[in-house]
């Protein structure tokens, strides 16, 4: 067994609130860009850490000491896909307000920022789940090529080949979606 | 739009939400509720590990610390129930539920501007 392993449970119990503390964030996020909605991501995330907290132990065992952020990915994506599944639904077509996007505008840019970054939202969810949750991991938690490898149960080269065509046929949807409305607007 | 560029604006589409307070204030409630559990429980729930219930409250109390002290007093006072609550409870996740709930209650009561 290795040294770190905790050898009371109140080790078990302090090493499960860090986890918690620094993860919390990363759970939320991706539970919400993939349910769509804060109600949904809520009760996600609350099962992730419930599942989490009741196989910490063999986790820690079994990490070998590397991050434990992708198994906890992985935790809320297998819920994810249960969530789906028990309640025979689908994400939504458009993903609320975050109300997060906080970077400073002009008026001018904010209004085309915010069409723009609305129209890339749309797009993530017209995406195949495998595609739509490599990017989630890959921008809104930073998770490198290794971690979400992890995360997916892929190799490292399966992920960067999933990440590249989900960034590829990201921007084909975007475009397409920007050419329909020039050609909608053209009087 | 550059590759790049284009990687920029998803990396701002997608920005990191944060989780809502009263999201957090359940989540705690809910790792202290787990913690209280008694140790037949716990085997039950394959937590091999646990040996010393008595040190468990500690660690996730801690974690209440930085919750505002509103959210504290709900905290505590959920707390007192916790007793009634197991014995109505038939599972873990049952035990968690309403646990929640009665978290809900209690901050509907105390925190009415939340």
């Amino acid at each position: 067994m290795p040294d770190d392993l905790p050898k009371t449970k109140s080790d078990l119990d302090a090493r499960f609130t860090e986890l918690y503390r620094a993860h919390l964030r990363d759970v939320y996020s991706y539970s919400y860009y993939r349910v769509g909605n804060h109600h949904d991501a809520e009760d996600l995330t609350e099962q992730t850490f419930l599942q989490a907290y009741r196989h910490f132990e063999r986790a820690l065992r079994e990490s070998n000491g590397r991050p434990l952020r992708p198994w906890l990915i992985r935790i809320a994506h297998n819920l994810a896909a249960n969530f789906y599944r028990d309640r025979s639904r689908k994400p939504e077509s458009a993903i609320e307000d975050a109300g997060t996007i906080s970077t400073p505008h002009t008026t001018e840019s904010l209004v085309e920022g915010r069409e723009e970054l609305k129209s890339i939202l749309d797009g993530v969810q017209q995406l195949p789940d495998d595609r739509r949750e490599a990017l989630i991991m890959r921008f809104a938690l930073g998770m490198d090529n290794r971690e979400i490898a992890r995360a997916l149960g892929r190799t490292d080269g399966a992920t960067k080949v999933l990440l590249h065509r989900a960034v590829r046929q990201l921007e084909g949807i975007v475009s397409e979606s920007a050419a329909d409305t020039a050609v909608k607007e053209k009087p | 739009m550059s590759a790049t560029d284009f990687e920029a604006l998803l990396r701002e589409a997608l920005t990191p939400v944060d989780p809502p307070a009263d999201l957090v204030a359940r989540l705690e409630v809910t790792l202290i509720s787990l913690t209280e559990l008694a140790q037949d429980e716990l085997d039950a729930w394959e937590l091999s590990a646990m040996r010393d219930p008595r040190n468990w409250v500690r660690p996730a109390a801690a974690a209440v610390v930085g919750v505002t002290a509103g959210t504290a007093l709900v905290v505590l006072r959920v707390r007192g129930r916790h007793r009634t609550r197991k014995q109505q409870s038939s599972s873990l996740i049952d035990l968690a539920e309403r646990t929640m709930h009665d978290v809900a209650d209690e901050a509907r009561r105390i925190l009415p501007h939340r």
